[in-house]
């Protein structure tokens, strides 16, 4: 199942509705990757508050997606992981490390925002 | 519902058997936190099947301990078998470039943990998880 990517100004929203497959996620891992450049994006927002399981494969490449955004110049920020699927992630060990993350959506947006900003000071 | 098994053949069969787990767990009263435990044990334990034998099966099975009841996972296949269990054990160690979380992760959300594997002839994980 394709997971819709909405462009919202200089960002991607990429909003799982349900259960993703393996091949799923690298799917969309590519699509963002590759959309980073023909929407020229500054970041990408991925919504995981569908998914009720985030087990090493889906953390690796939630991992590998942001670190590839990062390699063509954008930011991301993963949102929406659920408390219990939090839970499992620590007891696994899945730290998603150098990996931004936020509570929602809008706190997505906020985290996104502000580091377009601070670059454009920077700049 | 006391017993059920999923063929394991492809990626999409991960989520099937997880979502059956789920069910499996939730009719037993687990809670929220715990049904995600059982769910990505699953997936981890499916995942390897489809990654190194490249098909099996998950069976679910109902459980009790003195009035507690449980779910015991059976990860089974005629895959290759693993020749050093005890290294596949450690944390760290894959064969197929993966994060090696797979098995000790599964062993450390787990309550009971066994696996028995020959190579030529496959490998069978059973873990239980028990209600809290």
């Amino acid at each position: 199942m394709a997971v819709p990517i909405l462009k919202q100004g200089p960002f991607l929203i990429a909003s799982i509705q349900s259960a993703l497959t393996d091949t799923d996620l690298v799917q969309l891992r590519d699509a963002l990757v590759g959309q980073v450049g023909s929407y020229r994006s500054r970041g990408v927002i991925v919504d995981v508050t569908a998914l009720d399981v985030l087990d090493s494969f889906a953390s690796r490449t939630l991992r590998d997606l942001a670190h590839m955004v990062r390699l063509r110049g954008a930011e991301t920020v993963i949102v929406g992981i659920q408390p219990e699927v939090a839970f499992t992630m620590v007891r696994l060990g899945l730290t998603l490390e150098g990996v931004a993350t936020a509570l929602d959506l809008e706190e997505g947006l906020f985290y996104l925002d502000q580091k377009l900003r601070s670059t454009q000071q920077e700049g | 519902m006391d017993e059920v098994s999923v063929r394991i053949s492809s990626d999409l069969d991960l989520v099937r058997a997880r979502e059956q787990g789920r069910v499996l767990a939730g009719q037993l009263g687990f809670t929220q936190s715990d049904l995600t435990l059982v769910a990505t044990a699953i997936s981890e334990l499916a995942r390897n099947i489809v990654r190194y034998a490249r098909r099996g099966e998950i069976v679910l099975r109902q459980a009790e301990d003195g009035g507690v009841p449980g779910i015991v996972i059976i990860a089974r296949d005629e895959g290759p078998g693993i020749p050093d269990v005890n290294r596949a054990m450690e944390p760290g160690y894959s064969t197929a470039g993966g994060l090696g979380l797979g098995l000790p992760g599964v062993r450390r959300i787990m309550d009971k943990f066994e696996i028995v594997s020959e190579v030529n002839r496959g490998t069978v994980v059973t873990v239980t998880k028990w209600k809290r």
